[in-house]
């Protein structure tokens, strides 16, 4: 038996206080009922979550570090995009 | 509440403790990491309900790491050597079926193992999960997963009858334990198409009396690593 012929997982957990999963980390398991298995003795073992979700690397679609440029730079000397020219009016505290 | 019953909370006791031993020696061993982890995970939750029970009984310490072996109550079961991946998996599936249905009625009661025993229950619910999804790969998996996994199915078996002897102070139903335990076991062993050994699991050519401290070959061995550093360094801490 080896890991070789495992599939990747991602795993992700919600924790306890958040509304959403966030990225925990990565394992390799058989099958996905197994996976969740380990994600949850790999990832929640110091009670971090309430709510795993495993998912298949091999099923992710990611942008490439190489079209970083042409993705992301655009966005960052076009500071109206922001919603940062409103006035806070007086008495809002939570904003 | 009422105070436990010193023999049962020893006897049971010394099962998580054994047991907790026998997982942890797959550190370091394990077929992968996240099964390593996991075993580790199973061991530390049976170490945790040993600490209880044992503090029941007296000085955890002192019990576990100054006894000798006649003094332990364990079931022959826990003590075997670890074996292969799928005799642990086998002795998990025994073992975790036996403690789930024995704590879920143990739970009903009023006395300090029963207030263990509802919150264990919920841990062993997750080793027995464990266990039965590993017999189910196994079983179903190649020819050899599925032949390793029989051997240890049927080398195990000899072992399981000890587990229905009833334990002194504890007011359970053996028969129907044993009948619930069969009832799973055969569940799981014909969904994972492996066949339920046919074996003695009681009776001469079966094991027995480890829960009046007679135990194996392999058990001392087991205790003199399990107790040579407190017994050489009596009192040391971290």
């Amino acid at each position: 038996m080896s890991t070789a012929d495992w599939p990747l997982w991602e795993v992700f957990v919600r924790s306890r206080r958040g509304l959403s999963h966030t990225h925990a980390g990565s394992l390799h398991a058989p099958d996905a009922t197994m996976a969740l298995r380990n994600a949850r003795d790999l990832y929640t073992r110091r009670s971090e979550g309430i709510s795993v979700w495993v998912v298949p690397s091999a099923e992710i679609t990611a942008s490439s570090p190489d079209e970083k440029d042409s993705y992301f730079e655009p966005a960052a000397d076009k500071p109206y995009r922001h919603p940062t020219f409103y006035e806070i009016p007086e008495g809002v505290r939570h904003l | 509440m009422n105070p436990a019953p010193a023999s049962a909370a020893l006897a049971l006791g010394d099962d998580a403790l054994l047991l907790s031993h026998r997982l942890g020696e797959w550190a370091g061993h394990a077929p992968v990491l996240e099964e390593e982890l996991a075993l580790a995970n199973i061991a530390l939750d049976l170490l945790g309900q040993a600490r209880v029970l044992l503090s029941l009984v007296g000085d955890e310490d002192e019990l576990a790491y100054l006894r000798e072996e006649r003094a332990f109550r364990n079931l022959q079961l826990v003590e075997q050597p670890r074996g292969d991946f799928a005799h642990t998996i086998a002795r998990q599936l025994y073992f975790s079926s036996y403690q789930r249905l024995l704590y879920e009625e143990l739970a009903q009661g009023d006395t300090a193992i029963a207030e263990l025993a509802s919150k264990a229950v919920k841990e062993v619910d997750y080793h027995r999960d464990h266990a039965e999804h590993w017999t189910l790969r196994l079983g179903d998996g190649t020819a050899e997963s599925h032949q390793r996994m029989q051997q240890a199915l049927d080398a195990l078996w000899r072992y399981t009858g000890e587990a229905f002897e009833p334990i002194e102070g504890l007011t359970v139903n053996w028969a129907t334990l044993r009948a619930r335990w069969t009832d799973r076991i055969t569940t799981v062993l014909r969904q994972a198409t492996l066949t339920v050994p046919s074996g003695p699991q009681s009776g001469s050519w079966a094991a027995g009396g480890g829960r009046q401290g007679v135990q194996t070959e392999p058990f001392g061995r087991m205790l003199a690593e399990m107790q040579h550093l407190h017994r050489s360094h009596p009192g040391a801490t971290w």
